[in-house]
């Protein structure tokens, strides 16, 4: 009306929030540690997505990366060593409103929680799933994890790390039902901002590989990477992200990738040089296990009670 | 017709109709291998009875194996029905008539004492003419054996008779078995014909009347070549009533009291409240989640909790010690859940298809650190029902995990129950999402009752993260020496306020006497019925069942102290008292005494045992007598 264009907002919103409202207390990570940075794109991507913190839930295993949940000012389940994805699943199950971030480590998810990965991923509940890699047990104080590379000295291998390390975005990729994969580092701001707010607009398990710096025990498993950035592959093309031109100059190499094609993008989620950073696979058709759970939330109580009696008739002599 | 077996058979063959027996009650057990179906003809057979007005209950009996190997002992599949004038509330001591497919399934019976001698058996006799040599001779010596343990065996030609009308007869006998019994005790053939097309409803009009043919053709062969009948006269007012076991009862618990997700994994004997659900749940609104594994079932259940929606899962003895870790969370951080243990025998894989009560020191004891919680076992398959509405109710308002501790025998036991009148305010209230009270913290305990109202994810200013680490009461990690002494405090004042709502118990027989039962869960029906039956001789015991685990139901000393000697009678283990190197002082007893001795100060005795089988009344009542015996003689 009045010739105004009919997308135009009209309304001011009766709240907005600022990164203030999603920030929780001080943040008892090491000075250096990749988690703050992957915690900052997360409280700015509540703000750019307006989601009401009481709307909005944080859902950790344990560990140092674990901790996410306390420094964002939203509902937040911090529970057990392993099981973060049962639990955001049942949050999910019933409450379709919801927002649901989660926070797992490479021990927490690649390892003592493994079991629950495989079948989180088939689930395919809608939620963003962040592995924090850092290939080492920090909280523990330094053993070795699924991911630690091949002779990385630790507390329970002080010789070096023996078995090959897991490949989280490889392995995700060969799970079933899978339909969001990427990978990206704590050191490109940018870039890991672009990504989880990628995987947030995917419906569905959205799961992102972050590697992740640990200053204190696995410092030296990242420098080389970050240090020089030819070292990692940018994906450009499909469902990958828009980058600014200025962010495009930190990756002097680059690669078109169909982000549909899963043979492909398991191909280059199997290498580690230079290692890609995008998203890998996306496939929005797959099917929610929401579809599924959330069967019958719109039925009264009348209803319930309606039906509640004619189960109770069926058992009638 | 030529029966085979020489003079016995003869003797039964064109049998003249007796006059029946009339008794007050009346066992019968049907005994075959693996997949005949003896089943699903003695639940139709109970079913019947209950519709007529008696009181009836079913067991099933069951192999540990899907298919065991055919003909063996340990391999016995069928069921038991108990079907009494009064309510039924147990599976009764040795059967009075048996019908069995083959004679080596017998032995497993017998081995557990499920008859007597005069037991009715009515056996399969084809097996006299096998072709394979060695079978004949097993039934030979069989047939030798039973006699000499004085079973009073019938051979007849069940499977010659079936061939008539069913193509395959290894399919059809068991309906054919069914009109057998209901022509022997006095069974209503037109609604055992009713029933059977009830049950076959799905499968069409061909079926059923295929069925129903061979309930006709059993009931007349029976009037043939079978001569005993009883009558066991229904007093009960036919008023409404539901035929249903323990699982179906707690699965329909779990609809009626408004819980919106159950989420589990497969695991016997807790299953079959899963597959009941998995039909029913979704028309009631709710979801049955299968999740990955056990400790994924308690989680997903908790997380669907701490999103509003209070949840239920369901397991037996494996899937309590996966679910462990959660169980402490959901303790820690206030959690409310319901979680259905269906007891089976242990440790470790155990007897899975038997019951036990062995599981009450795990739940109660089985996190690490002090992990107060709500326990509360029901005696019957009406309670299995009643209790899940309760705890629904209790988790929610003491903000905890309430544990509901049922058993193989009541998961399988089957029996007509009240009809229950549904009451809306069963059902959950829809979830709160209105703003939450500003500067009220997520754990805002009552100093005095440790209870705190809950925030879900959805209230405005509610926001918190729930941990398992310490906390305080903002919620957030607790590094002081304080916090810590200050939760455990508030979590475990919350069962003392709980105790103080619950009334005493209340004592089955005298309130004063010589020796006092005390049991819990299914043995309630075994230990009256034994406990009745040795007061109509003059002993002076009485009994009493508590429903209430964790906290304890009040009074319990002061109801012990009334009598000489008090002893739990339990299905989990505890050692003879006259075992080797067994001392007063080393003896392990039985789960609940070593509880109420501790909370009493008394010297519980306790009487106990894990043959896998549901006590019997007769047993309680041989224990009675010899504990009677002891006291009078002043030991």
């Amino acid at each position: 009306m009045f010739g105004l264009p009919t997308d135009w907002e009209l309304d001011v919103p009766e709240r907005y929030f600022t990164l203030e409202d999603y920030e929780g207390g001080t943040a008892r990570w090491c000075p250096g540690c990749g988690d703050l940075a992957v915690l900052t794109a997360v409280q700015r991507i509540c703000r750019d997505e307006q989601l009401p913190p009481e709307k909005t839930v944080c859902v950790s295993g344990i560990g140092c990366s674990s901790r996410f949940p306390h420094y964002m000012k939203t509902y937040g389940f911090h529970g057990l060593h392993g099981r973060p994805l049962p639990v955001a699943c049942g949050i999910k199950s019933r409450r379709p409103d919801l927002h649901v971030f989660v926070a797992t480590g490479d021990g927490d998810c690649c390892s003592i929680g493994a079991g629950h990965w495989v079948h989180a991923v088939r689930y395919n509940m809608n939620m963003v799933v962040m592995l924090f890699d850092n290939a080492v047990y920090g909280l523990t104080k330094n053993q070795t994890s699924p991911t630690s590379p091949i002779g990385l000295s630790t507390n329970t291998h002080p010789k070096g790390a023996w078995l090959p390390p897991i490949n989280p975005a490889a392995t995700t990729l060969g799970f079933a039902n899978v339909s969001f994969v990427a990978q990206t580092v704590d050191w490109h701001a940018a870039h890991l901002y672009s990504v989880l707010r990628a995987a947030y607009h995917h419906r569905g398990f959205s799961f992102v590989r972050i590697l992740q710096r640990c200053p204190t025990y696995t410092a030296g498993v990242f420098d080389e990477l970050q240090k020089d950035p030819s070292r990692l592959l940018l994906l450009t093309g499909g469902d990958n992200p828009e980058l600014e031109p200025d962010v495009l100059r930190g990756f002097p190499q680059r690669q078109a990738h169909d982000t549909r094609d899963l043979v492909a993008a398991r191909n280059l989620a199997d290498q580690d040089e230079p290692l890609p950073v995008g998203v890998l696979f996306r496939d929005p058709s797959r099917p929610c296990y929401e579809e599924f759970t959330n069967a019958g939330l719109d039925l009264t109580a009348a209803d319930r009670l309606k039906a509640l009696e004619r189960e109770l008739d069926k058992f009638a002599v | 017709m030529s029966g085979g077996q020489g003079g016995v058979a003869a003797a039964t063959a064109r049998a003249k109709r007796s006059e029946p027996r009339v008794v007050d009650e009346h066992i019968v057990e049907i005994v075959s291998d693996s997949g005949e179906g003896a089943q699903k003809a003695g639940q139709t057979y109970g079913a019947v009875s209950a519709k007529m007005g008696n009181g009836v209950w079913t067991v099933e009996i069951i192999p540990a194996e899907i298919k065991p190997p055919a003909r063996s002992r340990a391999g016995a599949s069928g069921i038991r029905v108990r079907v009494g004038s009064k309510p039924v509330t147990n599976m009764g001591d040795e059967a009075d008539l048996v019908v069995a497919l083959n004679e080596q399934v017998l032995y497993g019976r017998i081995e557990q004492k499920a008859y007597k001698p005069g037991t009715l058996v009515l056996l399969e006799n084809k097996w006299a003419q096998d072709p394979r040599p060695e079978v004949r001779q097993q039934y030979g010596t069989a047939l030798r054996e039973f006699r000499e343990l004085g079973l009073d065996v019938r051979e007849l030609p069940l499977e010659e008779a079936c061939q008539r009308i069913s193509q395959d007869a290894r399919v059809g006998k068991n309906m054919f078995v069914l009109g057998m019994l209901c022509c022997i005790c006095g069974r209503d053939l037109n609604k055992a014909l009713d029933e059977v097309a009830f049950v076959f409803a799905k499968k069409g009009d061909k079926v059923i009347g295929h069925n129903q043919e061979l309930v006709r053709a059993g009931f007349h062969f029976a009037e043939e070549q079978v001569d005993l009948r009883y009558r066991i006269p229904p007093t009960l007012a036919p008023g409404k009533q539901i035929v249903l076991n323990g699982n179906q009862a707690a699965g329909l618990g779990v609809m009626a009291s408004g819980m919106e997700v159950v989420a589990m994994y497969p695991i016997t004997p807790a299953t079959s409240a899963s597959h009941y659900l998995a039909g029913a749940f979704p028309r009631v609104g709710g979801l049955l989640h299968q999740a990955e594994d056990e400790i994924a079932a308690i989680g997903f259940a908790l997380g669907a909790t701490y999103a509003g929606k209070t949840a239920c899962t369901i397991t037996s003895g494996p899937g309590l010690a996966l679910k462990t870790e959660f169980l402490g969370l959901a303790v820690m951080a206030e959690l409310p859940l319901v979680l259905v243990l269906v007891q089976r025998g242990g440790p470790s894989t155990g007897l899975p298809t038997k019951v036990e009560q062995g599981d009450l020191l795990a739940t109660l004891y089985g996190q690490p650190g002090d992990s107060p919680k709500v326990i509360v076992a029901p005696a019957t398959i009406e309670e299995c029902f009643h209790f899940v509405i309760t705890a629904r109710k209790l988790a929610e308002a003491f903000r905890t995990p309430v544990l509901v501790l049922t058993d193989a025998n009541l998961a399988t036991g089957v029996q007509p129950i009240p009809r229950p009148q549904v009451q809306p305010d069963w059902f959950a209230a829809p979830i709160d999402q209105a703003p939450w009270q500003k500067g009220v913290p997520p754990y805002d305990w009552d100093a005095d009752t440790g209870l705190a109202p809950r925030p879900i994810p959805g209230q405005r200013g509610g926001e918190y993260v729930l941990t398992g680490l310490a906390h305080t009461r903002q919620g957030k990690v607790a590094y002081d020496p304080n916090s810590n002494q200050i939760g455990c405090e508030m979590r475990s004042r919350k069962l003392a306020v709980l105790q103080g709502t619950l009334r005493p118990p209340k004592v089955h027989g005298d309130p004063e006497g010589d020796l006092l039962l005390v049991g819990w869960g299914s043995t309630l029906g075994s230990i009256e019925e034994a406990v009745d039956r040795a007061r109509q001789e003059g002993h002076r015991v009485s009994s009493l069942h508590l429903r209430f685990l964790s906290p304890m139901e009040p009074g319990l000393a002061g109801i012990f102290r009334r009598f000489r000697q008090v002893c739990t009678v339990e299905i989990n283990y505890s050692d003879a008292p006259d075992a080797p190197h067994v001392t007063p002082e080393n003896r392990r007893r039985a789960q609940l005494a070593t509880l109420l001795r501790g909370h009493t100060l008394m010297d519980i005795d306790c009487w106990s045992n894990v043959y896998g089988q549901p006590i019997q009344p007769g047993m309680i009542h041989a224990e009675i007598l010899r504990r009677m015996a002891a006291l009078r003689g002043g030991v």
